[in-house]
């Protein structure tokens, strides 16, 4: 999956990941894929609920060792 | 969804309790109005935001010191980059002018970016009329 915004939140807490999310969101074009990257382990659940609340596209969660890709579509 | 958040407590732990509920809300698509009022206004004025002691434990300083230290250890944002996303993700913040007036500030010692608007018990009324909910913190 080929991203147009990567967003690297790794090591951040509550709420940055989600309010890193929305300004990518903000930055990005309709039809734009956004990838976010984290450790922070209730955001990999918040982030989709974000998602959901802003109607995107919810497109692919990964999560290995504590780190999470979540892919979003504008 | 809207919210209005009314920020009576000046204390350190309370407005980013209001900062990060603020955030999160917007972050999900909602909209947010923080309306400062009596020892919440002193966080508005310049250089203040994080001057406010804690709400328990604050053991003249030491609390608060041990808390901060917390907070970058674990990479918390602090209320100075809370609020500054608040106003990027559009967040409103309204100062109540008469309670200004009884704690003794004056405009020019406000952070003027972070203040769309002065404003007085109406204009919390009519930023509630179209919310779906309000806390006061």
């Amino acid at each position: 999956m080929n991203p147009d915004i990567v967003v690297d939140v790794t090591g951040e807490t509550c709420p940055v990941p989600l309010v890193e999310m929305r300004k990518a969101v903000m930055k990005a074009e309709k039809g734009n894929i956004i990838e976010m990257k984290g450790t922070h382990p209730a955001s990999m659940m918040e982030i989709p609920m974000a998602v959901d609340s802003l109607g995107l596209k919810l497109l692919k969660t990964e999560e290995s060792n504590g780190v999470w890709h979540i892919f979003i579509q504008r | 969804m809207k919210m209005t958040i009314v920020v009576h407590s000046g204390d350190f732990d309370k407005v980013m309790s209001a900062l990060i509920v603020g955030n999160g809300v917007l972050a999900m698509g909602g909209e947010v109005t923080l309306y400062f009022t009596f020892w919440g206004l002193q966080r508005l004025v310049r250089k203040k935001l994080a001057s406010g002691p804690l709400s328990k434990m604050h053991f003249f300083g030491l609390g608060k010191w041990i808390m901060i230290q917390r907070m970058k250890k674990n990479r918390v944002a602090t209320p100075e980059r809370l609020m500054e996303d608040f106003r990027a993700l559009g967040g409103k913040v309204i100062a109540c002018e008469m309670t200004m007036e009884l704690m003794g500030l004056s405009k020019n010692r406000m952070e003027e970016k972070w203040i769309d608007r002065y404003g007085a018990v109406g204009m919390y009324v009519r930023e509630t009329e179209s919310s779906d909910r309000t806390l006061f913190i």
